[in-house]
């Protein structure tokens, strides 16, 4: 099976082109059959293969599709590795990305039947780039998925590109990321020159003798790779404004592509990071702070897309502090329970905001739980898992990600902590403000309140079911003896890296301290939120402190005014001065002095015989001049 | 002989054979003194020839007198050259009644 790797990626390519190509003759039923069926089959296979990988034994396998870039010493095969940390992500990718293909069926079933060709072709295209990125064998491949996640993500944030404002957030997403895809670019190019070769296996095993101020400075560069796409600060502010997209497409960038491509990379390259410390207390630190800030801002926002996509960068941040900390199974555990939950969180919000006929914004909503059951309850588990609350799926993975930032430095755990609390606060915040109390929206949306049609509740069904369990594949030592079954599964990606870091494991006592607190904290910020929200939502525009919160710590009005404002104003000087003088001045110029030297040379033309042979006679006495005395 | 005699004689020939072409209009003169410039060079080519085959034939006995036999199918070819030459002289006068070159200048039209 694994040698049919490739029908991975090329189904969903393959359902892009048809949907693509053939998106004014299709209907919307077999576009919607046609475009998550691809999905499904890829699915399959991934499954079966990951039955191959997880036997005992099994040995990563690279296949080898064809030559891609032959030149002089170097080459690049297009190559797919199958190993356990691909396979992995190859089921979050197809089942994650299933479920939301069925789920779109219904969302977006009121476009027209092109548009919804055009919109599952783009669905596609997207997993079939975040399959080729996890799937490459070496970082030009994973380039090329690198790059298509980046433009998919911008064709489906402006897939309503008749709103200006949605186009304009589609091109931030993508000039955003074309900034850290630099730094990906460099470093890839940089391997070259150092290693001879860019195939994982070979840069990995030469890296080892290399100078740690080389490696520091290739993963350096690609962690700025990583902050773009993966919404780390200093260039994150991409992601809350991608909810311009539909649901669903914010679901799948959140949940199962796109975001995580930045912790796979991460962890792809393990052994590099952990060779060089000082990246990894950069990257620590990232995460730190992004999740600290972005929590923040996720407290005061009202849009219920909004604040999950805060929560989404605040949770990313948290992956970053473990693959920071070297806990590089604890980030690869979190990016899988929260593609769960944030899948979850997202399509759930769909279905409220498909409830209440686009309406956004939680002041208005409210008493929903009446209405929706089905998504209420989805819901409500999915925030218990995303809050850390045991048994939930969130608890295991960031509690791993948490107890390994003690062993660290107790400090990160402790502002780790902090980022908790805010989590637990804002989603019961969220969900208490949304689905407790009282309805405020018009009477016209409440007459129109009801529970999504089947194609979005069973998606929601089953990733709950995922939620909620998806934690137990990676039960700690302390509660199970070798109940770490993910652990044990990635050990052989990760082996050489636990080598070198020899970490002990923590004291049981400890751990279950550690674990009692961040509980405990989770449930304090759980609780208050929801005692304080659940009769009297905050309906009042924020103040003080809250309003700078709010306001997102004017990091977009601060990128504005000391990137964009400069550059605007160097572009219209240029556009002002330089075009017009110099540019146009050359220009013309040519084009003067041209018609003023034929104009004059024109003159010798007379048609006087004799002339035309006095200038020759001249030209050959010029020339038997030359020739006597420039002899050399 | 020396060779400069004949060096001067040529360059001589070809400067009044060069004064002609330039200052007369009457095409028949100019064609002359086109000959006149042709057989200056061909002039020179027999000389060097003689020149270099005094020179050759102690050092090898079988030398030959190639470049003198050569003159002969240049002065052909002038024969030849000179039929055109007239010809087109000839048609010009029938078209222009006149053999001054000036008159060619309305081929620019």
């Amino acid at each position: 099976m694994i040698h049919l790797v490739w029908l991975v990626p090329v189904l969903p390519l393959a359902g892009f082109l048809i949907l693509g190509l053939g998106r004014n003759n299709l209907s919307k039923a077999l576009t919607g059959l046609m475009g998550s069926g691809v999905i499904l089959a890829s699915f399959v296979i991934s499954l079966l293969i990951f039955l191959e990988v997880k036997q005992e034994g099994f040995v990563p396998v690279t296949v080898s599709l064809s030559e891609f870039i032959n030149a002089g010493k170097l080459q690049i095969p297009f190559a797919f590795q199958v190993d356990q940390l691909s396979t992995l992500f190859l089921l979050i990718i197809t089942g994650v990305g299933f479920l939301i293909h069925v789920y779109s069926t219904s969302y977006m079933h009121e476009e027209e039947a092109p548009h919804f060709a055009r919109y599952f072709a783009y669905l596609n295209l997207f997993v079939f780039s975040m399959l080729l990125l996890v799937l490459g064998a070496n970082y030009v491949i994973m380039f090329i998925g690198w790059e298509g996640v980046g433009l998919c993500s911008y064709l489906l944030i402006g897939f309503w590109f008749k709103n200006l404002e949605y186009g304009n957030a589609a091109k931030k997403a993508f000039i955003m990321n074309r900034i850290g895809d630099l730094g990906f670019l460099i470093a890839v190019f940089w391997m070259i020159n150092q290693f001879g070769s860019v195939t994982f296996g070979e840069v990995f095993a030469k890296a080892q003798g290399t100078p740690i101020a080389v490696l520091t400075g290739i993963t350096l560069l690609l962690f700025v790779g990583a902050t773009g796409k993966s919404a780390q600060i200093p260039l994150y502010t991409w992601l809350p404004d991608a909810m311009a997209g539909p649901t669903p497409v914010s679901a799948l960038i959140h949940a199962a592509t796109m975001v995580t491509a930045g912790i796979y990379m991460i962890a792809r390259s393990n052994i590099l990071y952990t060779l060089s410390p000082v990246t990894q207390t950069v990257v620590a630190l990232t995460g730190l702070a992004t999740a600290i800030l972005a929590a923040s801002i996720a407290l005061k926002q009202n849009d219920i897309k909004k604040v999950l996509a805060y929560s989404t960068v605040s949770q990313l941040g948290y992956m970053f502090i473990g693959l920071g900390v070297g806990a590089y199974t604890g980030a690869v555990f979190h990016v899988m329970t929260h593609a769960f939950f944030k899948a979850l969180l997202f399509l759930g919000a769909g279905s409220v905001i498909h409830a209440m006929g686009g309406e956004q914004d939680i002041r208005k909503m409210g008493g929903l739980k009446a209405y929706m059951p089905v998504t209420r309850w989805t819901f409500l588990l999915a925030c218990l898992a995303i809050a850390g609350i045991p048994p939930f799926s969130g608890f295991f993975s960031k509690d791993e990600i948490l107890s390994a930032a003690y062993a660290k430095n107790p400090v990160y755990y402790a502002i780790g902590v902090a980022g908790a609390l805010m989590t637990a606060f804002y989603m019961f915040r969220l969900y208490a403000t949304t689905f407790l109390g009282d309805f405020r929206g018009t009477a016209h949306q409440k007459d129109h309140l009801h529970e999504s049609p089947s194609a979005i509740t069973i998606p929601l069904i089953v990733l709950a079911a995922l939620s909620v369990t998806g934690g137990l594949i990676g039960m700690p030592e302390v509660f199970v003896k070798n109940g770490h079954l993910l652990e044990h599964f990635l050990e052989p990606v990760f082996a050489a890296s636990y080598k070198i870091q020899q970490a002990e494991p923590a004291p049981a006592s400890k751990e279950l301290t550690l674990m009692a607190i961040s509980v405990g904290v989770a449930l304090l910020g759980a609780l208050y939120a929801w005692s304080r929200f659940r009769k009297k939502p905050d309906l009042a525009e924020a103040t003080g402190f809250g309003k700078v919160l709010a306001n997102k710590w004017y990091v977009d009005e601060i990128y504005n005014a000391i990137i964009v404002k400069p550059l605007d104003a160097l572009a219209s000087f240029f556009n002002s001065f330089f075009e017009k003088n110099v540019i146009d001045g050359l220009v013309n110029g040519v084009g003067r002095a041209v018609r003023y030297g034929s104009r004059q040379i024109r003159l010798m033309q007379s048609g006087q015989v004799g002339g035309y042979v006095l200038l020759m006679v001249i030209g050959m006495v010029v020339l038997f001049l030359v020739q006597i005395f420039f002899k050399k | 002989m020396p060779i400069n005699y004949y060096i001067f004689l040529a360059v001589t020939l070809f400067c009044i054979g060069v004064t002609g072409v330039l200052t007369r209009r009457n095409a028949i003169i100019i064609f002359m003194c086109i000959e006149l410039m042709l057989n200056a060079v061909n002039l020179l080519l027999v000389a060097f020839s003689k020149m270099h085959y005094q020179e050759m034939v102690k050092l090898n006995p079988t030398a030959g007198i190639d470049g003198q036999l050569f003159v002969f199918f240049i002065m052909v070819v002038a024969a030849a050259e000179v039929s055109v030459g007239l010809a087109i002289i000839v048609m010009m006068y029938r078209n222009t009644h006149s053999v001054d070159v000036n008159f060619l200048n309305r081929l620019k039209h």
